[in-house]
């Protein structure tokens, strides 16, 4: 789809862009920061608005499908939230700015405001393994992150990747597992 | 405003300061133009933190038909480059705003700021010295007190003009954010400067202290939806000063309501076109720069693709909205990929508040004639036609076409832009900054 297509490049775009201002002079920049925190949140609002449509719309009887969809709302904050947290980018910019965003652990809510520890849930669904998959027919993007990684290969492969290939978004960043706190949004 | 029918302006290029060739280093690059108060100074900064002051010649009687020439009146380093030691940050040196102070006596005085420090300058001119001193030699050194015979009183004689530049004050330490505006008040004894989240006040005097007078930043910080982004205050009402918003609202504010003034007085807000709604509204609608007019009845605010007058007295919507370069609105996207998206446009008045003014790309800029109602794109170049021909108007269509005086929007080079202008207080002459250069153009007289 063009509109999900569009929505998910502007969200590299944003993410490569927040990492490469961690590394220029003058520190971060909180303006520029909070605008690419906006639109990466109104393109993430877009792409799963646009997303849950379209499955809606071609859904097969298949229970995986909703049963992915579902996961997929869950892991990332409700759409329609006004308020949503800035958890990446607040660890950023407070006034310790040296704190690095990687530290973060995640806090995934679900839009009842419990705190839910997915990666810690045992699997009730023979099938619910798929989710951990990184094929490219899984219905999940492919930018969330693999929860499988360690926090020093993630650190190492930003740092490697990043700031040699910031304007490369698409290729470094589908190599590079994204740091959790990205998910909070 | 346009000129004749065959899109000549009334404008022409007086001069062109810096490098010629294309390879231009960083440090060079200018961040900062400014006129002082009456408009015979003209300083620019730029990232390597340096300022150059230009001086207006005297007016030539020889050349009626135009302005006197800027040359070079002193060159100094308003800022270094620092680090922070606790947050483990370098401090850039870049020079972000210079405002002249109302001159008072012989000597002038400007500030100028950079991510965190804001500096008093003096700068005096020394043309002559005390010479003849009866206990020292010429060098310096002390005679010996056997071989004086006479007394002498040293008197001044005549020397080379000297320009000093002298840092009289050093305002430290209040910002944790990056500065991005300075502006002194009208009662010519404080000045505000503004940052990411805080406004502070400042007596020029007193650089152990400042008040801060806004303060939006929330209890917690995941809950910031907005920043700062411009300040200024009222030339005429000494309690009286905006800010614009990163979400493309102003705020005026009264000092006099309460010592804090983070209930604004007015807030002027346009409310959002919903069917030019994008992913990239939030980042176009951020204000780049406000300014009030000379009269204090208007303020212009700049956002990416406009420019937009609002009266004092009304806060609904603008009074006026000028398209800067509205064929951009299509091409956002690639605006956002090579962040040209971000770059932030200044703006400004022409001396009687008829005109105003601002930067595009391509080394375009824009002259809107309010009262006729017309605008112009010219072009800062050096092939835009020898120093005294009036400049050729230019038109961006659509697509890659590219002929005389017309352009493609396709064919636009995104890294030439216009970023920092400023308007002489009286005459129509204008100083603009290219990534390169600094450029001066007037009017034709006659």
């Amino acid at each position: 789809m063009d509109v999900t297509a569009e929505a998910k490049q502007i969200m590299v775009h944003a993410l490569s862009k927040i990492y490469c201002s961690r590394t220029q002079r003058g520190g971060l920049r909180l303006h520029r920061s909070l605008l690419l925190t906006l639109v990466m949140k109104s393109a993430r609002d877009i792409y799963h608005s646009a997303r849950l449509t379209s499955e809606k719309m071609g859904q097969s009887d298949t229970l995986s499908v909703t049963e992915n969809t579902s996961q997929t709302e869950e892991t990332m904050d409700t759409t329609s939230s006004t308020a949503t947290p800035l958890r990446a980018i607040a660890t950023q910019s407070t006034e310790d700015e040296q704190r690095s965003g990687l530290e973060g652990h995640v806090h995934l809510h679900s839009p009842a405001g419990l705190k839910v520890d997915k990666e810690n849930c045992n699997p009730t669904r023979p099938d619910r393994h798929s989710r951990k998959r990184r094929s490219k027919t899984a219905t999940d993007p492919d930018f969330l992150p693999c929860k499988k990684a360690k926090l020093e290969f993630e650190a190492r492969g930003i740092l490697q990747n990043n700031s040699a290939n910031c304007g490369r978004a698409l290729d470094s960043l589908s190599l590079v597992p994204m740091p959790r706190t990205i998910v909070t949004f | 405003m346009d000129g004749d029918g065959d899109g000549q302006s009334r404008w022409c290029l007086s001069q062109v300061k810096g490098a010629v060739d294309d390879d231009v280093a960083e440090a060079d690059i200018i961040s900062a133009v400014e006129f002082n108060h009456s408009g015979e100074l003209l300083a620019t900064g730029d990232r390597g933190g340096r300022i150059v002051i230009f001086q207006q010649e005297q007016e030539s009687k020889n050349l009626p038909q135009c302005h006197a020439e800027y040359n070079v009146y002193s060159t100094f380093q308003s800022h270094e480059p620092e680090f922070d030691y606790l947050k483990s940050l370098e401090i850039e040196e870049k020079i972000n705003k210079i405002r002249w102070l109302p001159q008072k006596n012989a000597a002038h005085f400007l500030l100028s700021t950079n991510d965190k420090t804001i500096k008093l300058w003096k700068i005096s001119e020394r043309d002559k010295r005390p010479e003849g001193y009866n206990l020292k030699e010429e060098d310096g050194r002390y005679r010996h007190p056997s071989s004086l015979t006479t007394l002498r009183v040293p008197v001044f004689q005549p020397m080379d003009l000297m320009v000093e530049a002298s840092p009289r004050r050093v305002y430290a330490n209040a910002h944790t954010y990056h500065i991005n505006s300075i502006s002194v008040n009208s009662d010519n004894e404080t000045y505000l400067s503004a940052d990411d989240l805080r406004v502070n006040l400042w007596h020029l005097d007193f650089t152990d202290r400042s008040f801060n007078i806004v303060d939006i930043k929330p209890a917690n910080m995941e809950e910031l939806t907005e920043v700062i982004t411009a300040s200024e205050f009222h030339p005429l009402q000494c309690n009286t000063f905006v800010y614009g918003s990163s979400k493309g609202s102003v705020r005026l504010c009264d000092m006099r309501a309460s010592a804090l003034c983070d209930q604004h007085s007015k807030l002027f807000e346009e409310p959002e076109d919903p069917s030019t709604r994008s992913f990239f509204s939030e980042i176009i609608s951020s204000i780049s720069d406000v300014k009030f007019s000379h009269s204090g009845r208007y303020m212009m605010t700049r956002d990416y693709l406009t420019l937009k007058i609002w009266d004092l007295h009304m806060e609904s919507r603008p009074v006026e909205i000028y398209q800067v370069h509205g064929y951009l609105r299509s091409k956002l996207c690639s605006l956002y990929e090579n962040d040209c998206i971000f770059d932030k446009f200044e703006c400004c008045w022409g001396g009687d508040d008829s005109e105003v003014m601002t930067g595009s790309y391509n080394n375009f800029f824009r002259m809107f004639d309010r009262d006729a109602q017309r605008d112009a794109t010219l072009e800062a170049s050096w092939e835009s036609g020898s120093p005294g021909l009036p400049l050729k108007t230019w038109r961006v269509c659509a697509g890659s076409r590219r002929k005389r005086n017309e352009i493609g929007v396709d064919c636009l080079d995104f890294s030439r832009k216009i970023l920092y202008t400023s308007w002489h207080p009286q005459d129509n002459i204008v100083a603009l900054a290219t990534v390169n250069n600094l450029y001066i153009f007037q009017e034709k007289l006659n």
